[in-house]
């Protein structure tokens, strides 16, 4: 099993935090893992990107060459169409709908959608809104989206998570695990 | 043991804890920050006493470490590229001395994702003679610092680990090995060894020439560089760290039909690369970086078999390497996705909403206006960012807003602004200050202090608490050191202040003051914690 996921969005909003459940749940299955991210000037409110490699096989570049990636997973839908170059021939874009405005030439987001649109496969929904019902944030509501499509089990990913916020308390975990059960039951 | 997910990075600085470190010195810098953070955050670095420091800037940083050295024990420091410009001279010493114990961890960063330039760390290197450790991989990096150490204490000489913004900011699994204990304090049995004067330094110069033919043994037989067979020797292919990876990439199950050499350690290992020029028609040469190995190859002559990469532009000459430039060079066919729709637009970094230099740059460009011909010199931080707002008209190295400021207002550029932050201000600012007030330059000086070092994720700043005292004792007049906040109902008292100061004709100084955004926000979630 392999799966190339480039996930992308605006600095500052988590999207490393959802390439770090992933890649635990990987290597607690035993698979291979290789995760890229960019820190530093380019995360101060810009365009941001993680390369999550997963596999059962050796991996061997630390990122996605272009055209090869089996999943995009964006949090915000222009950045979603930004990085569609690293998109396989049958990949597929998951992406929150919800534009993050902060910049004054961002385009009408009616265009934005039609471009979405013409993509083999798409799954665009407002995660956001789905995350601000119950008090959580948009990109775990967006990686319950995606489980389906990482052939990972959902257990391993609500074990991951538990892994990972397990030292913020109870009631964050539960908050997180609650916002990809939503993800996953969202339509 | 089971793997941990280390970024690569993160890697070295267990690596550090485990291997019997015993301080790290250095300077944050992206992309080698996560370094030194990761052995400060580590309860196991502080059970066992090791010294984690960040220090005012990277000459003072790897002096520290020479100290350690000095002490018997395994130090390190990590910087980025551009600090190691910062600290050449304890870096080209160090190695005259043959400082044992000691690796210089330097992070490039090809493609500038958070940087300058893109300067390639192994000429400096190959400039001071030392070995050199260039990983492929998070596990490499890991074990290479163990053998750095080894190699560092066996042969008498500093090392200097080279490693990429791919490599430093990418997570793989990483086994541990069993942790070493520290070195117990010694003293150099050489009382000369550490004192270069002159008569000791020809000498020691001389010890380096002599470990050269040393350091070219230990590439050919660590292990670490490889000759790997091919059956198809109409090409041969030469790699250095991650360059491995990308080529690789591009064959499945990694089975490369060419002969490689691998390289992850300097001096180059001659041998296997006179037998790979030797037997393949071409070579092709691949570095994440500038064209370091492929200069050596080919010479400047450029006869003989041909040898491409970067200096004949069958891979582009700048820029990080990727797979798919690998693809192209081997004249391999690329996968390409869809185009990027023209609806996106750019989404450059920007200042977070509610940063306090927003305000002081409103301020700023408000009363700039009003003068045609004046100039606002930046300087490396968050604040670079005033560009996009048309705040400042320059950025070069660290340090040097205030210093250029002075150079263009003795030249008559009038208002002479310069624009610096607290952190920077602590790394090198503060000599340029001291040479404005010794030549009384007409400049203002704006200090943003943010209470932390804020664009590598907020490391204390060196000057913290101590800026009015540090520009009172340089000589500035303590009448025109002003302190504002920079708060929007605060604006009129800002540019009241600033068209006082540059009004008056000398240094002034003035320090907005309200703590970063982002580490405000941090602050108070660990005070509800």
């Amino acid at each position: 099993m392999k799966k190339d996921i480039i996930l992308c969005g605006v600095g500052g909003d988590g999207i490393v935090s959802v390439a770090k459940i992933i890649s635990d749940a990987a290597l607690n299955l035993g698979m291979n893992v290789k995760q890229s991210e960019i820190h530093g000037m380019s995360q101060r409110g810009g365009s941001v990107f993680s390369h999550l490699r997963i596999s059962s096989e050796p991996i061997f570049a630390d990122v996605i060459p272009e055209g090869k990636a089996d999943i995009i997973l964006s949090s915000e839908p222009m950045e979603a169409l930004r990085y569609l170059p690293f998109l396989a021939p049958d990949g597929v874009v998951i992406t929150n709908s919800d534009p993050f405005v902060n910049i004054k030439n961002y385009p009408d987001i009616e265009k934005v959608n039609a471009e979405l649109a013409k993509l083999k496969k798409c799954v665009s929904f407002n995660a956001n809104a789905i995350a601000k019902e119950i008090n959580a944030r948009g990109n775990m509501v967006l990686l319950g989206a995606a489980a389906p499509y990482l052939e990972i089990e959902f257990d391993e990913l609500e074990k991951a998570i538990k892994a990972i916020f397990g030292r913020k308390g109870d009631a964050v975990v539960e908050t997180n695990i609650k916002a990809i059960r939503a993800g996953r039951d969202a339509k | 043991m089971s793997k941990l997910l280390l970024l690569g990075d993160e890697a070295i600085a267990q690596a550090f804890i485990d291997a019997g470190g015993s301080a790290i010195n250095s300077y944050p810098g992206t992309p080698s920050t996560q370094i030194t953070e990761y052995v400060i955050k580590s309860k196991e670095a502080a059970q066992q006493g090791i010294r984690a420091n960040w220090c005012a800037n990277e000459k003072t940083a790897l002096e520290a470490s020479i100290g350690v050295a000095y002490a018997g024990k395994r130090a390190m420091t990590c910087m980025k590229h551009v600090g190691l410009n910062v600290c050449g001279d304890p870096f080209m010493n160090a190695a005259i001395i043959g400082t044992k114990g000691v690796i210089i961890v330097v992070a490039d960063d090809p493609s500038m994702f958070s940087s300058q330039d893109e300067q390639d760390s192994r000429f400096y290197g190959h400039w001071a003679m030392i070995p050199m450790l260039e990983p492929s991989n998070q596990q490499e990096a890991y074990d290479m610092v163990f053998y750095g150490y080894e190699l560092s204490e066996k042969m008498g000489t500093p090392i200097l680990m080279r490693i990429p913004t791919r490599l430093a900011h990418s997570r793989a699994g990483v086994e541990r090995r069993q942790p070493l204990p520290q070195n117990p304090i010694s003293y150099p049995t050489d009382p000369k060894s550490f004192v270069l004067l002159p008569v000791n330094a020809k000498r020691l110069y001389r010890d380096l020439i002599d470990k050269q033919p040393k350091f070219e043994e230990s590439s050919e037989t660590s292990g670490y560089n490889q000759y790997i067979p091919g059956t198809d020797k109409s090409r041969g292919i030469v790699t250095t760290g991650i360059a491995y990876n990308y080529l690789l990439e591009n064959f499945p199950g990694g089975k490369c039909p060419y002969p490689v050499v691998k390289i992850t350690q300097y001096p180059l290992p001659t041998a296997m690369l006179s037998k790979l020029y030797d037997e393949c028609d071409e070579i092709l040469v691949l570095e994440d970086g500038q064209p370091f190995v492929e200069e050596q190859i080919k010479g400047c002559l450029g006869k003989g078999k041909p040898v491409h990469g970067r200096l004949d532009e069958v891979i582009r000459r700048d820029g990080e390497l990727n797979a798919e430039k690998v693809a192209k060079a081997l004249g391999m066919a690329v996968a390409n996705g869809p185009a990027v729709p023209e609806v996106v637009t750019n989404r450059p970094p920007a200042l977070c909403q509610g940063c306090p230099h927003i305000d002081s740059y409103e301020a700023l460009i408000d009363v700039m206006k009003k003068y045609e011909h004046g100039r606002v010199f930046g300087d490396i931080g968050c604040y670079t960012l005033g560009f996009n707002m048309g705040a400042i008209n320059t950025t070069v190295c660290m340090g040097a807003s205030i210093t250029m400021a002075k150079g263009a207002a003795e030249m008559g550029i009038f208002p002479s602004v310069a624009v610096i932050g607290d952190g920077t201000f602590g790394h090198s600012g503060m000599t340029g200050l001291l040479d404005c007030i010794n030549e009384k330059a007409n400049v203002v000086v704006m200090i943003l202090d943010n209470d932390i070092t804020a664009m590598t994720g907020g490391q204390p700043s060196s000057a913290n608490m101590k800026l009015f005292n540090i520009c009172k004792g340089l000589g500035v007049d303590p009448d025109h050191i002003r302190h504002v906040v920079p708060l929007k109902k605060n604006y009129d008292e800002f540019v009241k202040i600033l068209e006082e100061e540059i009004a008056y004709d000398g240094v002034s100084v003035i320090i907005p003051q309200r703590v970063c955004i982002v580490e405000n926000k941090k602050r108070v979630a660990a005070k509800n914690k």
